[in-house]
């Protein structure tokens, strides 16, 4: 086993270890951990099998194969990203609707207090 | 009668809200005046109500989109039949605020844009200014297929079922652009009618003219994006 194959199953396998311990301990909501999931066992297994990876180098015209690895790594990291960019997109906008809502209730509750004091 | 709401945005004006509540009040007697405050770190609150606005606080700052939006679903849950944005710096002339709340009434548009371009008043915009002014109007007006003239003019009046839309869907970036191409996109009549405007009398214009090419493309791409955006 050559130095780099031994050093990205041990990097694939920590990070998928981290995920899950994440998940156990409540850190991680299981709706953002699945990319991570999926992204650490495809890195972990094509470090392991290192034949299905050197098939894919060649058909793809990539003349070092743990290369690959680094780009099949980076487009997970891609895809994270963007998952992280819709999921603030939502959070902003239930964020703008609370800070609404609030504003609205607070004067209703103010005008209620001062209906009363009259 | 229709009820009227006047919603007022503003941040950090308190120089200037108090005047202009009162200004409003004065020329349009019958309608309700909501401040909305957008996490003002002055006493714009205090200045709005002491004129005898109801006055909504943001807890923080949020920027024009959410702010007006605010006062659209406050005249939602309230059952007002318009909707009329003025300004709270004082560039929105109130004695006009009867010229653009009328189409409405007569049910000859569903919003109505006030101009500062169509021959009342004397504004004059900036070189850099005007040349944006005029390519966002030749834009806006070819999407909505009706002239628009004063694309980025905040003074407009909203009947029901705009305001019904606007309080579930208000652009956030450049709103004022923006909310004309949603609201054409989503089959609403638009008009624009002449105001006259002032210089603002207070607090600062949010665009710089060295910033204004980069204003012109994000809002060109956000036109864009409204474009192919699924309106609901």
């Amino acid at each position: 086993m050559s130095a780099v194959q031994t050093f990205s199953i041990i990097i694939s396998l920590g990070l998928f270890v981290l995920v899950i311990d994440f998940i156990r301990r409540g850190l991680l909501k299981e709706k953002y951990s699945v990319l991570w999931i999926v992204s650490s066992l495809i890195i972990l297994a094509l470090s392991i099998w290192q034949g299905v990876l050197d098939r894919i180098a060649v058909m793809l015209g990539v003349s070092y194969a743990p290369s690959l690895l680094f780009l099949v790594a980076l487009i997970f990291v891609l895809l994270i990203l963007l998952h992280f960019s819709v999921a603030i997109s939502v959070l902003t906008d239930r964020t703008k609707r609370l800070a609404q809502d609030i504003a609205i209730l607070r004067q209703e509750k103010e005008a209620a207090g001062d209906e009363e004091k009259k | 009668m229709a009820r009227v709401l006047i919603i007022i945005p503003a941040y950090n004006e308190e120089s200037t809200v108090a005047d202009v509540v009162k200004a409003v009040k004065e020329h349009s007697p019958a309608s309700d005046v909501v401040v909305v405050n957008d996490g003002s770190a002055d006493g714009t609150a205090r200045e709005a109500r002491s004129a005898g606005a109801v006055v909504l606080n943001h807890t923080f700052n949020m920027g024009i989109g959410a702010t007006v939006q605010t006062g659209f679903r406050y005249a939602l849950k309230n059952g007002y039949d318009i909707a009329v944005q003025v300004d709270g710096d004082g560039q929105h002339p109130p004695e006009h605020i009867k010229d653009i709340v009328k189409p409405v009434i007569e049910g000859r548009a569903d919003l109505v844009v006030g101009s500062r371009f169509l021959g009342v008043g004397d504004y004059k915009p900036s070189v850099a200014r005007g040349a944006g002014i005029a390519i966002f109007s030749k834009v806006v007006s070819f999407i909505v297929g009706v002239k628009m003239t004063d694309t980025t003019s905040g003074f407009r009046a909203s009947g029901k079922r705009v305001i019904e839309y606007l309080a579930g869907n208000y652009p956030d970036d450049y709103p004022e652009v923006e909310a004309l191409v949603l609201l054409h996109k989503k089959g609403f009549a638009i008009m624009e009618t002449a105001v006259g405007m002032e210089e603002r009398k207070g607090g600062q214009s949010s665009i710089t003219p060295v910033s204004s090419v980069y204003y012109m493309f994000k809002v060109m791409l956000a036109i864009c994006v409204d474009l192919i955006k699924k309106v609901k």
